[in-house]
């Protein structure tokens, strides 16, 4: 691996004067993704801010009904705490839905929003990639393309984003606590992520003196009627080629509130409120739900590899849907899709 | 803090070198001392530094699961984090396990059961069965191995694997 200094953050104003101090610096906190990228020679940082000891760790409720999630819960502990697996079920899902056990024990909330795409041209030094190396190319348009995106994509990038856990989190309509050198502020989740465009390099519109210090989840949390359905090559253990987080309320068959996005297919998570109006105020119809999947997928553009994906989302969503309809989640233990 | 002398530290930034950085960590029970440089990762400390190499590297990227240890009674892949980041952690690794001359009721059930054909995965599978029991929350063959899914046998050992772990699960 390469050779860095590494100091260790005493407190969140610490943490942001060290990272402005220094350009070439990084936060670690789980280390899953920055490790691994580090091993690999794509990310290089001179230094690593140690953030692991900020007291960043509780899960609380807010005055309004909502809940608070500190930046270094382990996403296995957030999974598992009780107001999560009772009020938002669908976070928990998706989080169990991803990566495995030990990954879950080691990474953290904030990190989880801050992950690298998994595109292997962005992973190979030897190729040309504009999210690694600014103007060189995009080896994956011609490339091997098959896990890439079929939305939001741009002629400079189609990587996507690969997290399950903001999939529900865009769903969930969740907020960003941030902290930097002129103060915190707050972004809404749809603003966290960016699109490619022609700075791929930029995964986020997070500042870079700038740190995560909690998620913010507002009451609604869909716990009647929710799924995280995944599609993937192996049935644990990988990324996904097509997954949808569904939250719907319903009352005497009509869908009062919709959301859905889908993951895996895009440099964030995708939502789209006016697919998602088409179901506000009617009955729960696999025919209302595949004009929903059509009008989020209207869009959609394939590459030589992954042209699969489209169809194969439309058919997500309209299962989703349906699983989240009939109050019938995907189990993320037992595979069997119902 | 967990750094080196201050002035090590220094001496070492004016030169362009990072230090050395001095960490207590408590392994299968017994505290150890030792200086590591700052892109050591656990598994290396463990391997190369304190010659437990039960722990295994398969593909140090958090793909493969045979690094599995136990921190601070979690499984975790100890490929993926630096010994730095985990200075006063208790950590247990395979040679952990066997207490008092016998062997875990894992190691037991995995050598009953045939869990394994070359061994490379097994320490790591073992941490992480173990890790996993604690967690309490695998009941069925299914749920196991979901929940196992983190280890890759690439000799395909799996039905007897989870064979082994749902034994020791139900006398448990």
């Amino acid at each position: 691996m390469i050779d860095f200094q590494y100091a260790r953050a005493t407190d969140i104003a610490d943490a942001v004067r060290r990272i402005a101090a220094d350009p070439s610096a990084k936060f670690i906190a789980g280390g899953t993704n920055l490790i691994d990228l580090m091993k690999e020679d794509v990310e290089r940082p001179t230094r690593l801010i140690d953030i692991t000891r900020l007291p960043l760790r509780k899960v609380e409720e807010t005055a309004d009904g909502g809940l608070r999630i500190g930046a270094l819960v382990p996403n296995s502990d957030l999974a598992r705490h009780p107001l999560v697996e009772s009020r938002y079920p669908l976070l928990a899902s998706a989080i169990l839905a991803g990566a495995s056990q030990q990954l879950r024990n080691m990474a953290s909330t904030g990190g989880n929003l801050v992950q690298r795409t998994r595109c292997p041209y962005f992973y190979d030094t030897a190729t040309p990639c504009n999210k690694r190396e600014p103007a060189t190319g995009c080896s994956a348009i011609a490339g091997l393309n098959r896990m890439h995106a079929i939305l939001g994509a741009s002629e400079a990038c189609i990587a996507t984003h690969p997290s399950d856990m903001c999939v529900a989190l865009a769903v969930l309509d969740a907020k960003v606590h941030v902290t930097g050198t002129a103060g915190g502020r707050t972004i809404a989740f749809a603003d966290f992520h960016r699109l490619p465009g022609d700075t791929p390099q930029r995964d986020t519109n997070l500042r870079p003196d700038e740190i995560i210090t909690a998620l913010e989840l507002p009451a609604r949390g869909f716990a009647a009627h929710y799924t995280y359905l995944k599609v993937r090559d192996r049935l644990s253990y990988a990324f996904a080629l097509v997954s949808v987080a569904a939250g719907l309320e319903v009352e005497d068959g009509t869908v009062k509130e919709a959301r859905f996005a889908l993951g895996g297919v895009a440099h964030r998570p995708w939502r789209d409120p006016s697919a998602e109006a088409v179901l506000r105020g009617q009955a729960a119809s696999e025919a209302g739900f595949r004009r929903a999947a059509e009008v989020l997928l209207r869009d959609a553009k394939g590459y030589a590899h992954n042209a699969f994906k489209i169809d194969l989302a439309r058919r997500t969503v309209v299962r989703a849907l349906t699983q989240a309809a009939r109050g019938e989640p995907q189990s993320q233990s037992g595979k069997k899709v119902v | 803090m967990a750094q080196a002398s201050k002035s090590t530290q220094a001496a070492a930034e004016r030169r362009g070198v990072p230090a050395r950085v001095a960490i207590a960590l408590t392994v299968n029970g017994v505290e150890r001392r030792l200086e590591v440089a700052p892109w050591t990762t656990l598994l290396d400390a463990l391997r190369d530094r304190l010659d437990l190499t039960g722990t295994k590297k398969g593909c140090d990227h958090g793909q493969c699961g045979a690094c599995t240890v136990l921190l601070d009674g979690r499984r975790i892949y100890s490929c993926l984090t630096l010994a730095v980041m985990q200075d006063g952690a208790e950590v247990t690794t395979i040679e952990g396990l066997a207490a008092n001359g016998a062997l875990h009721p894992l190691q037991e059930a995995f050598i009953e059961h045939d869990a394994f054909q070359c061994g490379y995965c097994t320490p790591g599978q073992i941490c992480s069965a173990v890790g996993m029991i604690a967690e309490g929350r695998a009941r069925t063959a299914d749920e196991i191995r979901e929940a196992m899914s983190g280890n890759i046998c690439r000799c395909g050992a799996y039905p007897n694997i989870v064979a082994a772990i749902q034994e020791v699960m139900e006398r448990s």
